[in-house]
């Protein structure tokens, strides 16, 4: 048993795992507030980290100024979806939203390859790269960054749902929209809000991913590794979110883990949060912290 | 939904059971339906090849999405999976043949009866879950078959792809266009009939009640997981025998074709033509393969002009179904045959209006 691979796999897990559970938040949020599934939220991500790039390397601006560009376009890229593509099936059957958002990221994924290319391209180096030593395990500063920085967006999550007038807001439109409209929250203000949000949390794990591996159309993937994290999280739940993104970390590593070691049959790393969905799916569909919602099938 | 204006010609008042369940709604709709197919038989005798090649493939994709509109359409579950079920018709017929000498239109039924067992134990999930939850298993199911198809080498041939041995019958080789033309209209017909009178029988109607109001079906006296599991079996039947015909057309079957990618253009198929009917699969199938092309040559002729379109090609085609797909859903959910349905209706009833 290689104790130091293990641990150190699953370090890696951890520090994943947790932008997992940010992305996996922003799929939440939206699919708390407004009922929609965003099959497009790895799209939102990578199109984050691209405009970051653009900014630094073809116009030369400061990491800063670049950042808070690309802040800006994708909340409004957000909104803009909303209002145009989401609005209008408002009450639609649950296929035509999940197609329109699938059709979406394929849209993304085209307008991306086109504007941007196929290749990968890093940033330059916006922060020092060297590894670290932590109680004898090698960490590069960047994941330590990642790390530290979805602790922030989570707090922010946090107090944001929990004092503020908007986040109490959004709370009350998730739990019965008729109830909160006729309290005087705008519903259409929230719906737009949580994309708004979504989107610019989105841009930032997009831009940290960035800065960790390289920006590339191919980090879309975990538009789809979010879906076994909410539901093992729970669909509807914030905290379930940042969980389940975690655990599903944890798991790849340690079935690639186990793979490496004793399995040999590879690719278990991509796989193994989907046999993992399944059987949760069957067992308990609303995952750890999801609300039960019992239905006579 | 809005109300579908359906007229009928003059005294047709359908005044029996029998009457009111018939195919053809008149004499002339089953005399048109009789020609089309005699006119689709006499067209290799003088179409081109390249015509012939997409009506192959329209026919093809057509049963898979005729497929997957008896499951999303007319049962109101969802798949995300459905190009691992085609991919798995795919290589069953071809493991059939080659590793077991099969010959490949006796191995195409196979193929579609191996994929409709591996659909229901897909479709077990369905039993349970609905909605969201069942779109997101199904997803999972892709994922897992995907990756079945790049490791079992003995199934598979694993990353190498497998061949797939070219359709004969008595000797007389059907590899080509020309000839395989015959072979896929034999599938297209026989599934394209068989779902329709599927509709008309107790089970197709138990699939219907499941969509509209599956706790009034219940209630009814259908056993709703027998059902659902029932409808992702044909689903997975008609993905099946697809796939077989695709693998023989192409004589080589590759994992990298069966990927998230054509499930969901398969959805668009469905989406595109009109959920919960049987002509729309075919106009939509159509639609979504012609599109690119069309949108190709728009694009190339548009770079004779605009230099800088030059290397776009290729991406807009890709834009394209994306774009399709969300102007549609925003515009004409209710797909082409809605939009043909009108057409006829105005036609049929000019100079008014109703």
């Amino acid at each position: 048993m290689n104790w130091d691979l293990l641990i150190q796999l699953l370090v890696n897990g951890l520090i994943v795992g947790m932008l997992y559970g940010v992305v996996a938040m922003c799929f939440t949020l939206i699919y708390k507030s407004t009922q929609v599934v965003n099959f497009a939220q790895g799209e939102f991500l990578v199109l984050g980290a691209w405009i970051c790039w653009y900014f630094i390397v073809k116009w030369q601006l400061p990491f800063v100024a670049a950042f808070a560009f690309a802040l800006v376009f994708t909340t409004l890229f957000g909104i803009l979806v909303q209002v145009v593509l989401l609005r209008p099936l408002v009450g639609e059957p649950i296929i035509s939203v999940i197609m329109v958002t699938i059709g979406l990221a394929i849209f993304m994924q085209a307008v991306m390859n086109w504007a941007f290319g196929n290749n990968a391209a890093r940033f330059p180096n916006v922060f020092s790269t060297e590894k670290i030593n932590i109680a004898g395990l090698n960490v590069e500063t960047a994941y330590l960054m990642s790390f530290v920085l979805s602790l922030v967006i989570m707090v922010v999550f946090f107090y944001f749902f929990r004092y503020s007038r908007y986040g109490l807001a959004m709370r009350a439109t998730a739990y019965s929209q008729q109830v909160a409209q006729s309290l005087g929250i705008s519903v259409k203000q929230v719906f737009a809000m949580a994309w708004a949000i979504s989107a610019l949390v989105s841009c930032v794990a997009g831009v940290v991913l960035g800065l960790v591996n390289a920006v590339s159309n191919s980090l879309a993937i975990i538009g789809i590794k979010v879906f076994p994290a909410v539901i093992v999280g729970g669909l509807d739940s914030i905290v379930g979110a940042v969980v389940g993104g975690v655990i599903i970390g944890l798991l790849e590593n340690f079935a690639e883990f186990i793979d490496g070691q004793y399995l040999h049959v590879g690719n278990m790393y991509t796989v193994a949060p989907f046999y993992v969905l399944i059987i949760i799916l069957m067992i308990r569909p609303y995952g750890l912290f999801g609300t039960e919602n019992i239905e006579r099938m | 939904m809005s109300y579908v204006p359906y007229p009928r010609p003059c005294g047709d008042f359908r005044t029996s059971y029998a009457a009111d369940m018939t195919m053809f709604r008149t004499r002339g709709a089953m005399i048109m339906a009789c020609a089309g197919v005699a006119l689709l038989l006499a067209l290799p005798l003088f179409a081109s090849d390249y015509v012939l090649s997409q009506l192959i493939l329209i026919g093809i994709y057509g049963i898979a999405a005729l497929g997957l509109n008896v499951l999303v359409g007319f049962t109101g579950q969802i798949s995300l999976g459905h190009s691992a079920f085609f991919g798995f018709g795919a290589f069953a017929s071809a493991w059939l043949g080659t590793k077991h000498g099969v010959p490949p239109l006796i191995s195409i039924p196979i193929a579609g009866v191996m994929t409709t067992a591996l659909g229901m134990v897909f479709g077990i999930p369905a039993a349970r879950l609905k909605g969201l939850y069942l779109a997101i298993a199904t997803l999972a199911a892709q994922f897992i078959l995907e990756d079945f198809f790049a490791r079992a080498d003995w199934f598979t041939g694993g990353s190498s792809g497998a061949p797939a041995e070219q359709a004969s019958l008595f000797g007389i080789p059907l590899h080509t266009d020309r000839t395989y033309f015959y072979v896929v209209l034999f599938w297209f017909v026989l599934s394209y009939v068989g779902v329709a009178n599927l509709m008309r029988t107790r089970d197709g109607r138990a699939l219907i009640a499941v969509r509209d109001h599956y706790l009034s079906a219940e209630v009814m006296g259908i056993n709703l997981t027998r059902y659902r599991i029932l409808s992702f079996g044909i689903s997975s039947f008609f993905a099946g025998i697809g796939g077989a015909l695709y693998a023989h057309y192409l004589g080589f079957v590759s994992a990298e074709a069966f990927t998230i990618l054509l499930s969901i253009q398969f959805l668009a198929m469905v989406i595109i033509g009109g959920l919960g009917s049987v002509a729309s699969s075919v106009l939509g199938t159509a639609f979504v393969l012609l599109l690119p092309q069309v949108m190709q040559a728009g694009a190339s002729t548009l770079a004779d002009f605009l230099p800088a379109m030059q290397q776009g090609v290729a991406y807009i085609k890709e834009m394209s179904i994306g774009a399709a797909i969300m102007l549609f859903l925003i515009f004409e959910p209710e797909g082409l045959i809605h939009r043909w349905r009108l057409i006829r209706a105005s036609l049929k009833l000019y100079p008014f209006s109703y």
